[in-house]
């Protein structure tokens, strides 16, 4: 067993009677390194190698600006809707108690299982002219299928889980004594609600919203299906990607998966930031 | 979840004065519009996946099945998974072994690089390895030179797979380790014990079923993964067409039915996934930590 270098004041880990800390930290950061590291960084390398005036020029495009705005407004959208819908079905899930809880409370997390493809077809089919839904929506002037709102259909379906399984769990933290308290000095339940049980959900909603969000705006499975794929219309960033591999234009790819890469980092960032202010904030 | 003695249903009764619970109006209103919602977008779409796949009668069904392609597909989503799960596995558990049972510099840091391919797209997992093994990399003429065939390829397939569920099982079993703390560990090894006893002897038994959490989504995201796989596959029928991606195909051939006999045997997955995560989320509540979701 490797010991840690004992330098005076600085330690690289603290001693442990505790045996395969080189062995297993060995092993993780080689296969971190072959496994993502490597690639990601390769992606990167190859960017860079474009020049700042090539990438321009792909990134000022004005299909690549379509298709980003299309894919982050979608995401944007469809976020926003899942906040709503999604707190909403927190709330149900562990204020209330009906015959089939648990059932519906396993429902919810069938976008992370459910392979996109699948969930890509059966909305699409569900949505077209002579869909379940589609026929009802039709006579209304609305149409879904192969439009940008059929994007944020699926976005829906799969940013979902990330607004309920982030907010649940706060409220099931909550201290009953703070509503009573709230109670008791005069609020009313909507008072009680607006002015004190939803700043302390804030922060789980808006990581639940940059969850869904940031799933939405790198999902391809389950919309390409639904979308219709128009460029300057329908056509989403990570198909534009595709489509430029297939036309073997690797350096437009590559600068579009860079832009993307660099956006989704920024929000990562961005989480990570409330998380821990959430976490000083309520201990 | 909430505990019962704490929260009876009939609170609003005993509080009747004091307004700690919605009215029975304004919570029928919140049951009713959760469960629209719900309904119209996961219910529906999951019903619609076996309507369709049953359309034509069991026998069009079986016959979509159990075509040559379609087979092929299956044996391939099986061999892919059957080599990235547990290649996970082994990485999630060393990593979890490394960042819980120790204390050292660059901890956080390393957590939050385990995480990262929950942020990049699929499409970019996938596009990193064309980029790297691709006819235009560096890797590209040396490989050729030496026949090795990755991408469009079994091996292009399971490294996109690998990367997009890297983080599943490491991630189910980091905070369950930190949580357990290195108590057991330390008793074990001070009673005799060599490292692999302790292992297997007491930290294997104390985190099997969050092992089997992360291994189970591991494995539904592996046979699911359309986007990463679909980048490096090349599309060949019956040679590299997992299921999802033959599931692509045969709906872009019209043929629904074949679309969606294919999609319903992986939804079938995704149930029975939903159904044993639910189990041992129930029975082993506790000893999967407070994990639940993602």
């Amino acid at each position: 067993m490797t010991s840690a270098p004992a330098k005076a004041g600085w330690r690289f880990r603290q001693p442990s009677v505790i045996p395969g800390f080189g062995l297993t930290l060995g092993f993780s950061l080689a296969y971190l390194t072959l496994i993502i590291l490597i690639p990601l960084s390769g992606l990167v390398w190859r960017s860079a190698s474009l020049g700042w005036t090539d990438f321009w020029a792909i990134a000022t495009d004005r299909r690549t600006v379509k298709a980003l705005e299309i894919s982050f407004g979608t995401a944007f959208i469809a976020a926003a809707v899942n906040v709503v819908f999604g707190t909403i079905v927190a709330w149900v899930l562990v204020r209330y108690r009906f015959p089939g809880r648990r059932v519906i409370d396993a429902m919810v997390d069938l976008p992370f299982a459910l392979p996109t493809a699948v969930a890509g077809i059966a909305l699409t089919t569900l949505y077209s002219p002579k869909g379940w839904m589609g026929s009802l929506l039709a006579p209304l002037g609305i149409k879904v299928a192969y439009t940008p709102l059929g994007i944020v259909i699926a976005l829906i379906f799969i940013g979902l889980p990330f607004v309920v399984r982030t907010v649940q769990p706060i409220i099931e933290e909550i201290d009953k004594e703070v509503e009573e308290a709230a109670a008791t000095l005069g609020a009313n339940r909507f008072q009680t609600i607006f002015l004190v049980l939803f700043p302390g959900l804030a922060p789980a909603v808006i990581t639940g919203f940059a969850l869904a969000f940031a799933r939405g705006v790198g999902e391809y499975g389950s919309v390409i299906f639904i979308a219709g794929n128009l460029p300057y219309i329908s056509e989403i960033a990570p198909l534009l990607i595709v489509i430029r591999l297939e036309e073997y234009d690797y350096a437009a790819a590559t600068a579009i998966a860079t832009i993307m890469l660099a956006l989704s980092f920024l929000m990562l960032l961005v989480i990570n930031l409330i998380q821990s202010r959430t976490r000083k904030r309520y201990g | 979840m909430a505990d019962p003695e704490l929260y009876p249903a009939d609170a609003h009764h005993e509080h009747a004065s004091l307004a700690v619970t919605e009215r029975p109006l304004a919570r029928a209103g919140l049951m009713f519009v959760a469960f629209a919602f719900l309904a119209v977008f996961l219910l529906l779409p999951l019903v619609v996946v076996f309507e369709q796949a049953f359309s034509r009668g069991i026998g069009a069904f079986v016959e979509a099945i159990n075509e040559h392609d379609t087979i092929a597909a299956i044996k391939l989503t099986l061999l892919v998974a059957v080599i990235s799960v547990p290649l996970n596995l082994v990485f999630g558990v060393a990593a979890a072994w490394a960042i819980a049972k120790f204390e050292f510099k660059g901890k956080a840091f390393l957590t939050t690089l385990i995480d990262l391919p929950f942020s990049v797209s699929p499409v970019i997992s996938g596009l990193v390895y064309v980029l790297l093994f691709g006819a235009s990399s560096l890797l590209g003429p040396w490989l050729k030179m030496h026949g090795i065939v990755i991408l469009f390829a079994v091996p292009g397939i399971v490294l996109a797979t690998v990367f997009v569920t890297f983080p599943f099982v490491a991630r189910e079993l980091i905070p369950l380790m930190q949580e357990q703390g290195t108590g057991d560990e330390e008793a074990a090894l001070s009673l005799g014990a060599n490292g692999w006893q302790t292992f297997w002897h007491v930290t294997l038994p104390n985190i099997k079923w969050g092992l089997l959490y992360g291994v189970l989504l591991c494995n539904a995201r592996a046979m699911g993964e359309f986007g990463a796989v679909s980048v490096v596959s090349g599309h060949i029928r019956g040679m590299t067409n997992t299921m999802p991606l033959h599931v692509e195909i045969l709906y872009n051939e019209y043929n629904a039915v074949g679309a969606f006999a294919v999609a319903s045997v992986l939804a079938g997955l995704a149930l029975v996934t939903l159904v044993l995560k639910t189990l041992l989320e129930l029975r082993y509540g506790a000893e999967i930590a407070a994990t639940r979701g993602h």
